[in-house]
């Protein structure tokens, strides 16, 4: 029998891990599938939840979440092809001039 | 006491003149304006005698008329109405002001009819103003009402001294006129609030009701110390020591403003006003002899100065101050109804005197400056002969108004037991003399004047020579012409006022009676209808028979001191010119420091002026403005310009240094509220 507590904490696991894809990552698209593993390890505490409580709330949450990060990944796949179409880099540290 | 709704309408005709002239005097010609603006004070001259005539049909006893017109201030239980009132001491000041006024106004009509229709009209426009604002000044009842006269008369003053303002000089005397006067009103304005947390009330009525009782002040106390604030009020509007120095420098005005604000009635409100609180002065003694000692000292030194000044107006204006010493010593040594003879007299002579000394620059273009001028005695015939009697009225001759005025404030001064003021009242007689007829000798004797030969203006001296209109009808040549029909009227009816307006005041002793003296006397008492008799305790005339030879011998020193005045002044500037010359220069430090005034005008600079100026620039300028108060705008500003500075190094333009500190904000705020 798998706890709650199991589930979370693989949750948490998969959200660092994500987060640390974020921070130290590289690559655009890489940082961009750091970012979905960050929402599905959300989407799994979602649904861990609903099933502890019983109730479908957490379910649906997780419908909107997945929708919302399709549109996501596709508007974000967007803007790295035009970044890239005008640096020739995915590099997130080539795109600093919008600062002081 | 009688209520009569005509008093109002004195003050306010001249008021109307200066309304209509205000708002339409630019688009009025300058015969509009002008008889517009006599008409008013010859009509408020007209009403004001009519009062008079209604004041004098009344015992003497109760003889006051009063209007309260409404109720100005009300507060609590302190109410301040606006009332006049008109006594006897009232009355003879009206009269000089319509009546001197109408005379001035008709005069100026020919004086300034070289200005524009706009600046003619502006001129009447501050004129009639002036007239309005010196009629309340005398015919209010109480101290506020006073006030606001007082304050109004200063301010015609500014802006006539100021009138011809795009000439600097001008408009620098009307400005020290105005500062100079503010020192005066300050003590002026303290001296009413004292009188006011003394006595709970501003009425002059009320105020003597209240001190009459009272004994005399024997040390210096509140009645003191109240009292001398307001001699200071009066040393500033009046021209004393210390605070004369504005009224030479007010010679820049118009020559007819000169004789109507700066000798006929102005600066003789300071004269009024101590008649008015006589009963007021009289207990405190002290006060009283300062004021006597300032007045016989500024009379003196003021006669000194007068006696080598070159310029005529000057000469005239430091003549003022010496007769305005006088009247301040009459009313120091409580003769106040000689004071106030004093300055009905002098405003007679010596607006006759300016009037006729701006005949002299009017018929020589500008001309000021006694040097250039001599023997105008036979082109100016009209301003020769009335000179001639003002001259004479001043210089104390016997027979003529100046001698009956002079000699009973020297009689009283004497009968007081103030003899050394008298006798310096007596050389002053002398130098007045000597001056006057220096002046006249100058100017009308002796050889004819360089300005009068060249017979054109000078390039210095008034601007009226700027607007010189009386080239164009000979042609570009100026010749010299006497007064013009209406000055010589002016100049005429002052000139039978200065010979006869003494008679007034003919002292026992020389077989009159004095009517003006009794007609003054319940205005210098408590309260005339309560006073049985309304003789003046300190008034000499009511001595016995012993005092007549004392007064008789008094009379004849003043006479022989006139005469003598008379005498100098012709063997010097007359007989013999060059004589003149080497007692100039025998004396050559004495005559500078004559010439410079005493130099007065340059310590006044340096021991308040310039401090003042050097801690307003350094001081509060440059120290407090700049420092204090735009240093705390400016570092206000330059604090968060610097604190931005190392602020927007936050904005990396990194989105991974966005990110994580997003992240850590979240981090931070879940942490907090987990753990508290």
């Amino acid at each position: 029998m798998v706890t709650l507590n199991q589930y979370l904490l693989l949750s948490a696991v998969l959200f660092a891990i994500g987060a640390l894809g974020v921070f130290v990552r590289r690559n655009l698209i890489t940082i961009l599938l750091s970012i979905e593993i960050m929402l599905n390890a959300v989407n799994l505490t979602f649904v861990a939840a609903g099933r502890a409580f019983g109730t479908a709330d957490g379910q649906i949450i997780v419908f909107f979440v997945m929708t919302v990060a399709a549109a996501e990944a596709a508007v974000g796949l967007a803007i790295i092809i035009a970044l890239f179409r005008h640096r020739e880099s995915l590099d997130p540290d080539a795109f600093t001039s919008l600062k002081w | 006491m009688v209520n009569s709704p005509l008093l109002l309408v004195v003050p306010l005709l001249p008021f109307l003149g200066y309304a209509v002239n205000l708002f339409l005097g630019r688009r009025l010609p300058k015969a509009v304006s002008g008889t517009l603006a006599c008409a008013v004070v010859v009509a408020s001259f007209g009403v004001a005698l009519d009062l008079v005539l209604t004041l004098v049909s009344l015992p003497p006893a109760s003889r006051a008329l009063e209007q309260t017109v409404y109720t100005w201030i009300a507060s609590g239980d302190f109410s301040l109405p606006l009332t006049l009132r008109l006594d006897p001491l009232a009355a003879v000041m009206i009269l000089i002001i319509t009546g001197i006024g109408s005379l001035i106004h008709i005069y100026s009509t020919a004086y300034m009819h070289e200005e524009t229709d706009a600046e003619y009209a502006r001129y009447f426009c501050y004129l009639n103003l002036f007239v309005a604002f010196m009629l309340l000044l005398v015919l209010g009842a109480n101290f506020l009402v006073m006030f606001v006269g007082w304050e109004g008369v200063g301010l015609c003053s500014y802006l006539l001294i100021g009138f011809w303002y795009h000439k600097k000089s001008a408009g620098d005397a009307g400005k020290k006129a105005f500062i100079v006067n503010r020192v005066g009103d300050f003590a002026f304005i303290l001296g009413m609030l004292l009188a006011f947390v003394q006595f709970g009330t501003l009425n002059f009525q009320a105020i003597a009701r209240a001190v009459g009782p009272l004994a005399p002040e024997a040390t210096f106390g509140t009645l003191s110390v109240l009292t001398l604030l307001l001699f200071i009020g009066a040393t500033g509007k009046s021209a004393q020591i210390p605070l004369y120095i504005w009224l030479p420098d007010a010679m820049e005005g118009p020559t007819p403003v000169s004789a109507l604000i700066h000798a006929a009635t102005m600066v003789t409100a300071g004269v009024y006003m101590i008649g008015r609180n006589a009963v007021l002065f009289s207990h405190a003694p002290g006060t009283l002899e300062i004021i006597a000692v300032v007045g016989t000292l500024t009379a003196l030194m003021a006669a000194t100065i007068g006696l080598v000044q070159n310029d005529i107006k000057r000469v005239l204006a430091y003549s003022t101050v010496s007769q305005l010493g006088y009247m301040f010593m009459a009313m120091g040594v409580g003769a106040y109804a000689a004071g106030i003879f004093h300055l009905l007299t002098h405003a007679f002579f010596k607006a006759l005197l300016f009037l006729g000394s701006g005949a002299v620059i009017h018929a020589l273009g500008g001309e000021q400056d006694m040097r250039r001028m001599g023997g105008l005695r036979r082109e100016l015939p009209v301003t020769y002969w009335t000179f001639l009697a003002a001259t004479l009225a001043i210089a104390g001759v016997p027979g003529l108004s100046g001698f009956f005025s002079k000699d009973e404030i020297l009689g009283s001064a004497f009968a007081t037991g103030h003899t050394v003021l008298w006798f310096i009242g007596v050389v002053t007689a002398l130098l007045t003399a000597a001056y006057m007829f220096r002046l006249f000798f100058l100017t009308f004797h002796g050889e004819p004047a360089p300005a009068a030969a060249a017979g054109h203006a000078p390039d210095h001296g008034d601007p009226h020579a700027a607007g010189d209109a009386h080239a164009p009808h000979d042609g570009g040549g100026h010749h010299l012409h006497d007064a013009p029909p209406a000055m010589a009227f002016a100049l005429i009816v002052l000139a039978i006022g200065a010979i006869g307006i003494g008679y007034l005041g003919v002292p026992a002793s020389l077989g009159g009676s004095d009517v003006l003296g009794r007609f003054l006397a319940p205005s210098f008492t408590v309260s005339a209808a309560a006073e049985a008799t309304p003789a003046l305790p300190q008034h000499p005339d009511e001595g016995a028979a012993a005092a007549e030879g004392v007064e008789m011998g008094l009379m004849g020193v003043s006479t022989l001191a006139a005469l003598g005045g008379i005498g100098l002044a012709f063997f010097f500037f007359l007989r013999r010119r060059e004589a003149s010359d080497a007692l100039a220069a025998r004396f050559a430090g004495l005559h500078r420091l004559l010439l410079h005034k005493y130099y007065v005008d340059e310590i006044y600079d340096a021991a308040i002026v310039q401090p003042i100026r050097l801690t307003a620039q350094e001081g509060l300028w440059r120290g407090v403005d700049v420092r204090v108060i735009d240093g705390a705008v400016n570092g206000v500003g330059e604090a968060v310009a610097d604190s931005s500075a190392l602020l927007r190094r936050l904005q990396t333009g990194s989105v991974r240094a966005y990110a994580a500190s997003a992240f850590l904000g979240v981090i931070l705020i879940l942490g907090f509220y987990l753990w508290y």
